[in-house]
């Protein structure tokens, strides 16, 4: 139990490390970009925006859970 | 970080960290969190119109992931789910119309919060009672030996009362387990969710989920997982509502997301760990939580 208990912590740290690096990726070459013109969008487009945010809120947490879920997977499996 | 939206200066990591936090709370309860993300995005100085709007736009991406995991692991009711939506939204514009109508009469601070220091508190007793009583039925049901059921409930009678009053149209909710309810109930229980929610902020998971296991008599892992799903619905409505109005910064809740993706998916897998009346019982200190805020709040005269 206390063994099967480690090897599961084990896999989810180095699951939690592979995604910081991703997320850290993603925020610096996509967040950083999308920024300023986001901002100008709010500003003078209000309903575009308003509907851009929906999209991407939803489209970002459909690819995380895609993400997060291949890398249980992925590590799971080789744990095995 | 600098978030040009909201002209705010915060760190991803903290943000991340929020999000992980209330994931994880959102995945086990089906509820959006609202209570520590407002207070969280408060304290890092973002205004208190975009740090409503932005956590709404959290919520939705958070609601996505960890209804998607419950959907897998067979949690979801589509059917009722959608149904509760439509109520949700549209009791959602009535409260939001009382809030109106409190702050032309000038006394909103004082109502809402002894509305919801006296409904938050009531939840938590109520279901500290019913699932006491039910963890001591099923200890007594092991002790016969009889078969316990999993999802019992104490206050299981009133919702097969409910379920037997006849409201034409009758529907059926097959996933559920509800051979038959009236639609004019549950859209009821939903529309008074959406009045909390409207009247009170955030998505109010804290009355919706509790009244679709003692009212509709939904079992609870079907419940957290169909509430998340009509979150994502109403959320994504209050979210551009919000959006329209200035108040959402969506590059803070989408950095909030990252952490919630990950908390989301722990929490909604923890579920399968623990037996209903268990998951209700941990859901008490949430509603109190809540409490204690706005007791603060009151006191202090300081918003958090």
């Amino acid at each position: 139990m206390k063994i099967d208990s480690a090897k599961t912590l084990r896999v989810f740290l180095f699951e939690l490390a592979i995604y910081a690096v991703l997320v850290v990726t993603y925020f610096f070459f996509v967040l950083h970009y999308l920024g300023d013109w986001l901002h100008e969008l709010a500003l003078h487009h209000h309903y575009y925006y308003a509907g851009l945010a929906i999209v991407l809120i939803v489209g970002q947490a459909v690819m995380l859970e895609a993400l997060t879920t291949f890398l249980l997977k992925l590590i799971g499996g080789r744990s095995e | 970080m600098y978030f040009p939206i909201s002209d705010a200066h915060i760190h991803p990591a903290y943000l991340a960290v929020i999000g992980f936090l209330i994931g994880v709370l959102g995945g086990f309860f089906g509820v959006g969190g609202s209570f520590i993300a407002g207070p969280a995005l408060r304290a890092v100085g973002l205004p208190w119109n975009f740090a409503i709007g932005t956590d709404l736009a959290h919520i939705v991406g958070k609601s996505v992931v960890a209804a998607k995991r419950h959907r897998a692991l067979g949690n979801v009711d589509l059917k009722l789910g959608l149904i509760m939506a439509g109520g949700t939204i549209a009791g959602a514009e009535v409260g939001a119309q009382f809030i109106q109508m409190l702050k032309r009469a000038g006394n909103v601070n004082l109502v809402v919060s002894l509305i919801s220091i006296a409904v938050y508190v009531g939840i938590s007793s109520f279901m500290i009672w019913e699932s006491w009583k039910t963890l001591s039925q099923n200890r007594a049901r092991k002790a016969k030996r009889l078969k316990a059921k999993i999802d019992h409930s104490a206050f299981g009678h009133v919702a097969l009362s409910i379920q037997k009053l006849h409201l034409p149209p009758m529907i059926e909710l097959p996933v559920s387990g509800v051979k038959a309810i009236s639609l004019w109930i549950i859209l009821l229980v939903a529309f008074i969710g959406g009045i909390f929610s409207g009247f009170l902020g955030g998505g109010a998971g804290y009355i919706r989920m509790p009244a679709m296991v003692y009212v509709l008599g939904i079992p609870t892992h079907l419940a957290v997982g169909t509430d998340l799903f009509e979150i994502i619905l109403s959320a994504s409505y209050g979210t551009f509502s919000h959006a329209v109005k200035g108040n959402v910064d969506i590059l803070i809740a989408l950095v909030m997301n990252t952490g919630a993706a990950v908390g989301a998916q722990i929490g909604a897998i923890s579920t399968q760990y623990f037996a209903g009346p268990k998951i209700r019982l941990f859901f008490v200190p949430l509603p109190l939580i809540g409490a204690a805020i706005v007791i603060y709040t009151l006191v202090t005269g300081q918003k958090l």
